[in-house]
Formats: C-alpha cells, structure tokens, sequence
C-alpha cells in the first residue's frame, strides 16, 4: 500500500525540483547589478504610493470563518457517505440533523448580515 | 515500519516546542500558532497509537481535535480582531483589562 | 523499504521539528504562518507513511487549507506584522524555557523510554481502520459526540460573529437576532421611502 505513495512521492519531488532547478540555474549565470530602481517596488510601472499594510475589513475572516465551521462539516460527511451503503436510514436521519444544527448557524449569519458585503 | 515510540517523541518535541511559544512570545497570534501546533502534535501521537493498536477510535478522537481546535482558533482570533481594533495592540501582556 | 520509510521519516521528522522550532523563533508573523503551514504538511505526509490516508487529507483540507487561512486573515486584519521595534519575548523568558524543559524531560522523556513499545496488541489482527470504518464508528458508538461535535461549531461560528461583527465603539450591547433584523427592515422601508431626495441630490 505504502509503495503506491512512493510514485506520488517522486512526482511531488519531480514537481518541486521542476521550478526550483532553473531558479538555481538562473541565479549562477545571470549577472547580478542592482540598482535601486531595479530594487523597487514594482506596481503597474507606477511608483508605488503608501504602506503596503492596508487595513482588511473584518468581513474577509467572516468568510474564512464560515468556510472552516463548513470544512470540517465536508469532514464528518465523508466518511459517512463512504459507510452509507452499509448503514440505512438511521444514519440519514443522524445526518439530517447534523446538517439541521449547522445550518442553524448559517441561517443566523445570513440574517446578522454578515455575510453581505459593505 | 518505524517503530511508534519515534513518532511518539517527535510530538513530545514538537508539544514542547508550542510550550515554548506560549510562554515565551509576547505575540498573540504566535500564541495561537503554537496551541495549533499542540494540538497538532497530540493528533500525531493519537494516530501513530491507532496505527499501533489497530483500531479506529485513535483516528476517530483525531476527527474530533480538528473539530475543537477549529472551534478555538475561530473564537480566539475573532477575539484578537475585536481587540485588536479597540486596543490597537496583539500584545498579551497589554491586554490586561476585562473592561473594553 | 524499511530503511527507505525511516529515511523518508527521519527527513520529515527533521523539517517537521525545523519548521516548528521557526514558528516559535522568526520575528515576522507572516513567516510564522507560512512555516507551521509547512508543519502541518510534513505532519500530512507523516500520516500518509503510517498508511492512515483519510487522517492525511482532512489534515491537509482542515488545516493547511482553512485553519491558515483563518490565521492568515487575522493576521491581515491586526496590523503589526514585521515585528521590528516590537518586544517579542518575555524578559523573562529563560524562565519559561526551563518550565518546557522541565516538562519535556521529567514528565515526558520517561514514560517514552520506560514504556515497553515492543509488547504485541493483544487482540486479533485486524485491518487497519479505513473511512468505512470511520464512517460506521461515527453512526454507531460515537453517535453523541458526532452530534455535539456539530453543536460545537455552531457554536463557535454563532459566537465569532457576535464577538468580530459588532461594532463595539458605537453601540452599548449586542443586538439580539430579532432587533437585527428589525433595524434592517426599518432602514430598508425608510431607503424606500425617500427615493426621490436621494435622485435629486445626485443630479446635482
């Protein structure tokens, strides 16, 4: 079973080594003269104006924090729908339920407002 | 196989090391960071255990860690953002006060 | 092969502990996140060489896919990232690494090598456990906690956005569901109701 990984293994060292070799590469035959026009922040061409730490509003991590609590609940689903066949309706009840109670908490968000963008 | 007292010992290592974070940074979210990383390695020790025992329920306790730890670092970082914004600061020393 | 897995381990095991011993240390709390990301990973492959898949992928799905995600827009949304100028420890913080020493060898180190690893199970062999297994376990006798677990996340996603959602400077206490909504509606029926102010303060 292990041996079955070992072929994603190579692909992911394959992968890795893809973009990572030429950058070496690069970095032994190109010529390094560094201005500081050269060193700059590029953005559009234009000189870049102010920090580069805006303030994010807080509806950004509303929508991470609704994309984890629905994560983990894709989790909990998998291995359930894996077992199904085996287990009948009182497991589609038991999940009816699960789902019920999470929705709950989307249906709250939804009419708090948070999830509408301002 | 390797042996499942190595996997025991690198989540001891890797515990410790989010025991340092905690106590040692002054840095909220690196606080955070490091009760991640606890977490994470109490789920490796549960695992290597499973796998040693062969029985589901060490896998099983793993699905419910990922769920509190997810339940935490939600809480706590919706925390750190509201106190963040009324105290300008992560600091955990300066946020000594209960009232906002 | 077997030499092979404890050299795939030991490499891990390595970047594994490389990676957290940088979350602790590095100033700059952007690296932090990308570094325990890097730690979860391996511990990912870690859970692959012990030949638990599903565990793997919900690591990768759950934490290397959300949980950073949710640090990572924290972190965008406090703003002292590059930690210069900034006391990171505390002054006393030699103190606190005798404490996790302290822990890690008198609490931890001897029950790791006095406990006796070599002794089979005693029970029969039998598969490993797969995500049927998982799935049935979950319906069957760990049916309570499969609820409560889903409890627990309603809780927490009903209890992050009262605490981020709520702008504190200007209202006194947190408005119930049913006021929300109730406000929304007034402010909605009076948008409705003076269209026409509004049009002419555009045109102008």
């Amino acid at each position: 079973m292990l041996a079955h990984y070992a072929f994603i293994g190579v692909f992911f060292i394959a992968a890795a080594s893809f973009p990572i070799l030429p950058l070496i590469g690069a970095y032994f035959l190109r010529p390094s003269r560094p201005t500081e026009v050269k060193l700059d922040t590029y953005e559009c061409g234009l000189e870049a104006i102010g920090d580069i730490w805006v303030q994010f509003k807080v509806q950004y991590y509303l929508y991470a924090l609704a994309f984890v609590v629905f994560d983990i609940e894709v989790v909990f689903l998998y291995p359930w729908a894996v077992a199904f066949n085996q287990l009948g309706l009182f497991a589609l009840v038991e999940m009816a339920i699960f789902l019920f109670i999470l929705i709950g908490g989307l249906v709250y968000a939804w009419r708090k407002g948070a999830l509408e963008w301002v | 196989m390797v042996p499942v007292s190595y996997y025991v010992l690198l989540s001891a290592v890797l515990f410790t090391l989010g025991v340092v974070g905690v106590l040692t940074r002054r840095n909220a979210l690196i606080v955070f960071m490091s009760v991640e990383m606890m977490l994470n390695s109490a789920n490796l020790a549960l695992v290597a255990f499973a796998q040693r025992w062969q029985s589901a329920n060490g896998q099983i306790l793993v699905f419910f860690v990922i769920t509190v730890a997810a339940a935490e670092v939600a809480v706590g970082l919706a925390l750190l953002v509201t106190i963040f914004r009324s105290k300008r600061t992560t600091d955990i020393d300066e946020i000594n006060t209960l009232k906002g | 092969m077997n030499i092979l897995i404890m050299v795939i381990f030991v490499v891990l095991a390595a970047f594994t502990l490389a990676a957290g011993v940088m979350v602790v240390t590095v100033k700059n709390i952007i690296h932090a996140a990308l570094w325990l990301i890097a730690s979860f990973f391996s511990v990912a492959a870690m859970y692959l060489l012990m030949e638990a898949e599903f565990i793997a992928i919900v690591q990768v799905l759950v934490y290397v896919g959300a949980i950073s995600i949710l640090v990572l827009f924290a972190i965008m949304l406090t703003r002292h990232v590059t930690g210069e100028g900034v006391r990171q420890l505390y002054k006393r913080w030699w103190i606190a690494l005798i404490v996790a020493a302290a822990l890690f060898g008198v609490l931890i180190v001897p029950t790791v090598f006095n406990y006796e690893w070599a002794v089979q199970p005693s029970g029969a062999q039998i598969s490993i456990a797969s995500t049927v297994e998982i799935g049935t376990a979950f319906m069957r006798e760990y049916l309570l906690p499969f609820e409560v677990a889903s409890v627990l996340l309603l809780v927490a996603l009903i209890g992050a956005i009262v605490i981020a959602f709520e702008e504190r400077s200007t209202r006194r206490r947190v408005l119930t569901l049913a006021e929300e909504v109730e406000q929304r509606r007034q402010r909605n029926e009076s948008l409705r109701l003076a269209p026409t102010t509004h049009a002419s303060e555009t045109s102008e």
